[in-house]
């Protein structure tokens, strides 16, 4: 076997195993509890009133805001790693290459503090 | 083709070495899920003990039992399925998280002795690899909340999802400090770049000098903070504050499902624990390298460390008051993330003028 | 070695097989998680390849963040169903034009392909056999200097992105009293409350 296979055949077959086993989890109880299923059981988790619709509805766009903030940011991060890896190698051009990087994201994190758009309300 | 030779080729090739890492795997995997079970217990016993209650002391001698007796109830409860919740999701979101909780640990290296290193597979990116992991943690309470169709749920996976995002940033600008004095994404490197550092310098033996959390203390508390919030650890709770949303995304589920959840979350933590100690606490080497220390084998070092973490886990969760979401997100963004880029940067100034230009 | 084909072929069938369940899935979130499973086995695909890096980059960036976005997009929107339909019989030419100059493409890289090895140089991904330069390593040591501007390219279409996201989605509430940590903190008790003197029998009500 190749050396990749050596090294990812480990992981396929681990994770196989903690499928096999949560799956086993998954399934004993519907196996062998006992089970009465009745509407009122059956039905959401409300205080005392039946839901009047669908839970699933709008939320506000800060979420959205903040897990778009969080890819530019975990793209930077993705940058940064083949930096840290190679950085002895890169010198002193890499080095000052990545800081205008984060320079430049810098501004932007900058602007979006000034726009109060880290806020939470 | 000449069957007899071919088959002990593929006897050899393939179903001999896959046997091995069956095996292995379900060693590694028994004894992690023994090991949560009592740190479970600890936890529990911990926080009664900060209260100056006793905690579960009636199954088996001091309660020792206990995680044993709750799997058997748990799997002796009536599973219930909302009528209302997308099926198929709803029972997918515990698996996913418990599975990939686990699959965390077959990169993260316990020892390193002659035999060779006691890891299931030694990655070149394995670091990459846990970060990859731990933003999937995201998934099973997204699924789950969404799922369930109920107000409760849907609100709590929300929170959380914005939560672990949050935290994912300042996590992955820890890990590049780390990974800026090392130079390497492989786990063992990392603990073995530990060997030497501030203490060899000074011309003392190898000892607990030389890890990384004092060179990098700092960002060793960021770390260690960002862990709270990244696997829903109180103070960080807001998920399932039970004041205000019951149990958050888990409010539908119970039975196996629910012990699922549960058992992603503890294997999450722990794995948090095994991080902190091999990105800072010098993994399986000894505090002080000399006689009686070193002789004892490295994965009772690692083992002792990441119970002493997961103490100071237990320890917070017991003492400090629930953060509210805005201070939280505040926090995540306003403190964390401009003071761990600022650490990105002068660490790797210092490196780059200091240390390499000599 | 014929486990890695077994692997390639696994990963391609569940690739295209999970990409076709996004387009005809009914519900949105469910279309979501199948494009999810697509983007783990096009990682699969990658590590096949010997591209360890870009595979994890791939989950951590696809998987960990823009699916999330694309979660909490698709869980909120209301979808009605027939005003779907109504729009893809409307919008069918315009998908089926992307779609056959997508084809034309594909076909095109594939002739040239056939045609003759193109360059070596791009298509090998892995770092010559022996050689202990890991696949991070080796990306690092080229991106930051060989290809700077590319690089800083990419900052400035990520501090484009930044800002027109905040522009385009950053709607501040009316009324809402936020606090303000510094200003807490900084409050001092001669700041905070004075004492009044009230002479025995008479009561008096506080300035303002």
């Amino acid at each position: 076997m190749n050396q990749l296979l050596l090294d990812y055949l480990p992981i396929a077959v681990f994770i196989g195993v903690a499928l096999a086993i949560g799956g086993a989890l998954m399934i004993a109880p519907f196996l062998v509890a006992y089970r009465s299923p009745d509407p009122e059981k059956l039905s959401a988790y409300e205080c005392g009133f039946n839901a009047f619709d669908d839970a699933r509805m709008k939320f506000d766009v800060r979420f959205y805001l903040v897990s778009i903030l969080f890819i530019i940011f975990d793209l930077e991060v993705a940058f940064l790693f083949p930096w840290a890896v190679a950085f002895k190698e890169v010198g002193v051009f890499g080095f000052w290459s990545m800081m205008v990087f984060l320079g430049v994201l810098t501004i932007g994190f900058i602007y979006e503090w000034r726009k109060g758009a880290l806020e939470w309300d | 083709m000449d069957s007899a030779w071919s088959w002990l080729d593929v006897w050899q090739g393939y179903v001999w070495p896959l046997l091995v890492m069956a095996f292995w795997s379900v060693l590694l995997l028994t004894l992690l899920l023994v090991i949560i079970a009592f740190l479970l217990l600890l936890d529990r016993k911990v926080w009664a003990a900060v209260q100056m209650r006793r905690g579960p002391n009636m199954v088996g001698p001091f309660g020792l039992l206990q995680s044993f007796a709750d799997l058997l109830k748990f799997v002796l409860k009536e599973p219930v399925i909302p009528s209302g919740a997308d099926k198929g999701v709803f029972l997918l979101a515990p698996l996913v998280t418990a599975v990939l909780a686990l699959a965390a640990w077959a990169v993260i290296p316990v020892s390193e002795n002659s035999w060779g290193k006691w890891v299931m597979s030694d990655l070149n990116v394995g670091i990459l690899y846990l970060f990859a992991i731990s933003s999937l943690g995201v998934y099973g309470v997204i699924m789950g909340g969404w799922a369930s169709n109920s107000k409760y749920p849907f609100l709590g996976s929300l929170r959380s999802a914005a939560q672990m995002v949050s935290y994912e940033v300042s996590i992955g600008f820890v890990i590049i400090t780390v990974l800026l004095c090392v130079g390497s994404l492989n786990m063992t490197d990392i603990v073995n770049a530990q060997k030497a550092g501030i203490g060899t310098k000074l011309g003392l033996p190898n000892s607990m000098l030389d890890w990384y959390w004092l060179p990098l203390l700092p960002m060793f508390v960021v770390f260690f903070i960002s862990a709270l919030a990244e696997t829903n650890r109180p103070p960080f709770d807001l998920v399932e504050a039970e004041s205000e949303l019951v149990a958050g995304f888990m409010v539908e589920y119970s039975s196996t499902p629910y012990l699922l959840f549960m058992l992603g979350e503890y294997v999450a933590i722990v794995t948090m624990c095994a991080l902190t100690t091999i990105l800072f606490l010098g993994g399986w080497l000894p505090p002080f390298d000399v006689a009686p220390l070193n002789w004892i084998p490295g994965v009772f070092w690692f083992i002792a460390k990441v119970v002493l973490v997961f103490f100071m886990f237990a320890m917070v969760k017991a003492m400090v008051p629930r953060y509210r979401y805005d201070q939280l997100m505040r926090l995540g963004w306003k403190v964390f993330l401009p003071l761990s880029l600022l650490m990105v940067v002068l660490v790797a100034g210092i490196l780059q003028y200091g240390v390499y230009a000599q | 070695m014929t486990l890695t084909p077994l692997f390639f072929y696994l990963f391609a069938f569940v690739t295209v097989a999970s990409g076709f369940m996004v387009v005809t899935a009914r519900n949105p979130v469910h279309a979501v998680l199948w494009l999810i499973l697509a983007f783990f086995n096009a990682a699969g695909l990658f590590v096949l390849l010997g591209a360890e890096f870009l595979a994890m980059i791939l989950v951590v960036v696809y998987v960990g963040a823009v699916a999330v976005l694309f979660l909490f997009v698709v869980m909120m929107l209301d979808v009605d169903f027939a005003e779907l339909r109504a729009g893809f019989i409307r919008n069918a030419p315009l998908g089926a034009i992307v779609g056959i100059i997508l084809l034309i493409e594909l076909i095109m890289v594939l002739g040239f392909r056939l045609a003759g090895p193109l360059s070596t140089a791009i298509s090998l991904p892995i770092p010559a056999a022996g050689s202990s330069v890991t696949n991070t390593e080796a990306i690092g040591r080229i991106l930051y200097t060989k290809y700077v501007l590319l690089f800083q390219g990419a900052g400035l279409i990520l501090l484009v992105a930044m800002i027109g996201a905040i522009v385009l989605t950053l709607r501040h509430k009316e009324g809402v009293k936020r606090q303000s940590i510094a200003a807490q903190s900084a409050r001092t008790p001669a700041a905070a409350m004075h004492t009044v003197k009230v002479a025995s029998g008479t009561s008096t009500v506080p300035e303002r």
